[in-house]
């Protein structure tokens, strides 16, 4: 009975942590996305990067997590500075298609890399317990705690951003770049802070990734779901504020923890994906849209 | 260094095969975002939509692959129109067509892959025809006819969609559409109709891009996403909206990609697209051919 209690308990902070891994990423992602208006198709690749840079360090020198997922965060933040830096002075399609490329390469990149598993994975043998501060806690919740303190610290991240001149830079980034540039804002530094920004978070969350599933291959990582999970929360919750990532991440991740237990994980990603296109066409400013014109319109009644 | 000259010969014919079939995949990507300026990274995708329907014709009534693609052209043709109606009346009308159009067509690619999964499963599939197997041999180039056929069939769609867009009306309006909407509006022409025919001909191709696609090689549905890539920087490459420049640019893909594959291992040579099209991104954007 004990047992089985237990057995519960670590199944729920398994699930929560994949529900937190996801609002770091849908956030990371609006940073760019919802708030400057450049779409990133490579998050599973800044996902991956933070991912593989803690298996690299792990075969060549172990560091606790908190030290890996600086690492992950240089990683990915330079990728991210790198790709923006060749793409973004163009139009803002090709930075799209570079990032769609990005994942292909970069996955072609790791499976032909021994040193960190190739095509054939690499195992991280994750401890039991940890010792903290004379205590000994679980392993599973010392990395439900990181990637809950990780999401606080993205959400607050986006929330200042929204609030500050870098934001207001953003935003006119989005509504017309043109005349952003003519009234004197900086847009290819205010892109760039953005491209650093986002794909640093977006290795953030992957960098416990590999100690959180014990077994890292390049299909994994890379996984479809990355990619269109972090597109698809934003766009769902809604891309303005830093409101609408967390909305989607939390209803899409935890239907999809239930609906990959009871249904079939193939089923369960088709519907995320017409959710998306649904939401794209009939409601462009995803849940936090409907609620705000709902409020208005209560309001004025 | 010693080259072997057969390797490299065979290595560069294969290459050349290989390029005019990837004109064929990119001819519709070509028309939709080189001319009407509208990014649809689903392409691949209904080009893997194009192979599964020549293999679901082959295998159960035992019809040749590129002519069920010909059949299939109207139906394509229609739901080409059909996409591009939704994405006028949701995106380009309300003048958001950036963002949300990305994702739009996000979505499509992904509900068409997992749609495929959930009918067909993961497993590889592929065709049976007569020309699937033998080769000829010129000199010491062998040409296996499973290429060779893609090759002639995809120069064929391409001269004929060349044709199209520089002698008929329709095809000059779209080349005119590309150019000036506005202009054609004032003579009278009704530009999102021209656009609309445009979007339906780039759609209809990925149904000949398909069928060869799974007469090269066997087809499971996310084989599309290694062609995004060379899709885009095919067309990058080849100068956004040039006809000829996207051929000779795929070409040239292909017998990189093919050289790469021979000496360094095929594992390597998705990478070879991107390598293209970053280099091209950052020296010259305009493309070889462009504008």
């Amino acid at each position: 009975m004990a047992f089985a209690h237990w057995v519960h308990v670590d199944y729920l902070y398994f699930a929560s942590y994949t529900i937190l891994q996801f609002i770091v990423l849908a956030t990371a992602w609006n940073i760019l996305g919802g708030y400057c208006g450049y779409v990133n198709f490579g998050s599973a690749a800044f996902f991956a990067m933070g991912a593989y840079a803690s298996v690299f360090m792990h075969k060549f020198y172990p560091l606790p997590i908190p030290l890996l997922i600086v690492i992950g965060a240089a990683v990915s933040g330079i990728a991210g500075l790198g790709m923006g830096y060749l793409t973004l002075r163009l139009r803002g399609s090709f930075f799209a298609i570079a990032t769609l490329a990005l994942a292909v390469v970069l996955q072609t990149l790791v499976v032909n890399w021994d040193f960190v598993g190739g095509s054939r994975g690499a195992y991280i043998i994750r401890p039991e317990t940890l010792e903290f501060a004379g205590f000994e806690i679980n392993y599973i919740e010392y990395l439900f705690f990181l990637m809950l303190s990780l999401a606080v610290l993205a959400l607050i991240t986006a929330r200042t951003i929204e609030r500050s001149q870098l934001g207001f830079g953003f935003a006119t980034i989005r509504d017309d770049e043109m005349a952003a540039e003519a009234t004197g804002v900086p847009t290819l530094l205010v892109k760039l802070i953005a491209t650093t920004l986002s794909g640093a978070f977006m290795g953030i969350a992957g960098t416990p990734f590999p100690y959180y599933i014990g077994y890292l291959q390049p299909s994994s990582a890379f996984g479809l779901e990355y990619a269109v999970n972090s597109i698809a929360m934003p766009m769902i919750g809604g891309t303005t504020s830093w409101i609408g990532p967390l909305v989607g991440a939390v209803l899409l991740g935890s239907a999809q923890q239930y609906a990959t237990v009871t249904i079939s994980s193939a089923v369960n990603l088709l519907i995320v994906g017409l959710m998306l296109v649904g939401f794209v066409i009939i409601a462009p400013n995803g849940i936090v849209g409907l609620v705000q014109e709902r409020l208005r319109h209560w309001r004025r009644r | 260094m010693d080259i072997s000259w057969d390797l490299l010969l065979n290595a560069i014919a294969a290459g050349l095969l290989l390029g005019a079939f990837y004109a064929a995949v990119t001819a519709g990507v070509s028309i939709s975002f080189g001319m009407l300026d509208i990014v649809n990274i689903a392409h691949p995708a209904f080009v893997i939509l194009g192979s599964y329907i020549a293999y679901f014709f082959n295998i159960n009534f035992g019809v040749d692959p590129i002519l069920v693609s010909i059949a299939a052209l109207p139906f394509f043709f229609a739901l080409g129109c059909g996409v591009y109606q939704v994405y006028y009346l949701s995106f380009e009308k309300r003048g958001q067509d950036s963002l949300r159009g990305l994702a739009f067509f996000f979505g499509l690619l992904f509900v068409t892959e997992v749609g495929l999964i959930l009918v067909f499963g993961v497993d590889y599939r592929y065709v049976e025809a007569a020309y699937i197997g033998p080769s000829i041999h010129i000199g010491i180039v062998d040409l296996p006819l499973r290429m060779l056929v893609p090759c002639l069939a995809a120069l064929a769609l391409f001269s004929g969609l060349q044709l199209f867009v520089t002698r008929t009306f329709v095809g000059r309006a779209i080349m005119a559409v590309s150019q000036d909407q506005l202009a054609l509006q004032l003579m009278a022409v009704d530009p999102i109709r021209i656009k609309r025919i445009a979007f339906g001909v780039s759609i209809a191709t990925a149904a000949v891009a398909g069928a060869l696609l799974i007469i090269i090689q066997p087809v499971e549905p996310s084989v599309g996403r290694e062609y995004i890539g060379r899709v885009f920087a095919i067309c990058v490459l080849g100068g956004l909206g040039s006809m000829p420049g996207t051929l000779i640019a795929a070409m040239l893909l292909g017998v990189v990609e093919s050289l790469t594959a021979t000496f360094y291992g095929p594992s390597w040579a998705p990478a070879v697209s991107f390598g293209f099209l970053l280099l091209t991104l950052a020296f010259r954007p305009a493309g070889l051919f462009g504008r």
